[in-house]
């Protein structure tokens, strides 16, 4: 019962977003308010498996997603402008030096290790290529290793941003 | 004002076309894909400004579905290079 | 006016970084590389067009009050995020394969992900 509420209410929110600015009764009109409860509520008894699949309900609370939100807009963003940057260097001057890194994060659930891994793919030239699944290890392809730092066999997540921890911002998020 | 938007559109266009250099020259598989899903990428940002030069707002909503559906689509063909369909 | 400044602004920015995508994707000489040019640069530079609608959908939400250009701008700010998120997934689904399909990266000074089980 509670995957199917908490799928209904997600459901309904985006439905809810997508419609802003329809109608009278706050911002929407009421067919489009009864609507997105039917749409809603169909769609939550498709997909509730798969939405709730690991029984784990720390992500619904709103605080999480306002610092989520935070993490977005600031650090992230912010490293991610600096990798475009340095990739653009190396697509003008084609000076690069790729390989395949392992990356131990040290995260515990699973959506922390999805937001570390899209967030990487999104950062300082590095690309994530898999993940070992017993230890959350993270394999990253990165287009420029500085020389010699190859040798190291596993890398912490510190050592590829610049600016910000990522990794501890993702901690404080997910877990 | 809306020179500016065409503009954007028709380099827009300008740079699909030289991605397709990519996509028709290979050389792997691999490599078409990420061409795809460079042109994919292009497609919805000549839709959006497409919804600003016409006025018309469900262009946006066609880029969202676009997104969503090239997505699923890049995952099923990486499945498939992967060798991880029908197992 | 200040807005229309910001839009160009944001327009040429986003052109220039979709530019040097496309040409990272037919310069780079493998294709992890090349991915790497694909999604951060094509995602970047599509981020700051979106950013120009948005800008100019509220400036149009301001001076004329109509309510479909707030519609816009929400509408442009999910796109916006639909494509970020499901580029990086994409994008990782494609190195994956790529290298399960027996690519290895070709000039690489060193790639743990074959020495490895995995």
């Amino acid at each position: 019962m509670i995957p199917f509420i908490v799928t209904a209410l997600a459901a309904f929110a985006i439905y809810l977003i997508l419609t802003a600015g329809s109608g009278t009764v706050g911002l929407w009109s009421p067919f489009e308010l009864g609507a997105g409860a039917v749409v809603s509520l169909l769609t939550a008894a498709i997909s509730r498996n798969y939405f709730c699949g690991s029984r784990d309900y720390r992500m619904a609370n709103p605080l999480r997603w306002l610092y989520c939100a935070v993490y977005i807009f600031v650090p992230f963003f912010l490293e991610m402008a600096r990798a475009n940057l340095d990739v653009a260097y190396r697509v003008i001057t084609g000076r690069i030096r790729p390989g395949i890194v392992r990356v131990s994060p040290d995260l515990a659930t699973d959506f922390g290790v999805l937001l570390l891994a899209n967030s990487i793919t999104l950062t300082p030239g590095t690309l994530t290529v898999g993940i070992d699944e017993a230890t959350n290890d993270l394999y990253v392809h990165m287009i420029h290793i500085g020389l010699g730092k190859e040798k190291k066999e596993i890398f912490e997540s510190g050592d590829l941003f610049t600016f910000f921890p990522l990794a501890d911002w993702i901690r404080r998020i997910a877990e | 004002m809306t020179d500016i938007w065409v503009a954007a559109v028709v380099v827009l266009v300008a740079l699909i076309v030289l991605t397709m250099v990519r996509l028709i020259a290979g050389p792997t598989v691999p490599d078409r894909v990420v061409a795809l899903d460079a042109i994919n990428t292009l497609t919805v940002a000549a839709m959006i400004l497409l919804a600003v030069i016409y006025e018309q707002i469900i262009f946006v909503d066609v880029a969202i579905v676009y997104a969503l559906l090239s997505f699923v689509g890049t995952l099923f063909i990486a499945k498939y290079i992967g060798g991880e369909l029908g197992q | 006016m200040i807005a229309d400044t910001i839009i160009l602004v944001c327009i040429a920015i986003g052109l220039v970084f979709n530019t040097l995508g496309v040409i990272g994707i037919l310069r780079f000489p493998d294709v992890y590389t090349r991915l790497h040019a694909e999604t951060k640069t094509t995602t970047f530079g599509t981020i700051f067009l979106s950013l120009a609608v948005i800008v100019y959908a509220i400036s149009r939400l301001l001076s004329d009050g109509d309510a479909q250009f707030l519609t816009l701008s929400v509408h442009t700010f999910v796109a916006l995020i639909a494509l970020a998120f499901t580029n990086a997934t994409g994008a990782h689904a494609i190195a994956r394969a790529a290298h399960r399909s027996g690519q290895v990266p070709s000039p690489a000074v060193i790639d743990r992900y074959s020495e490895g089980d995995a």
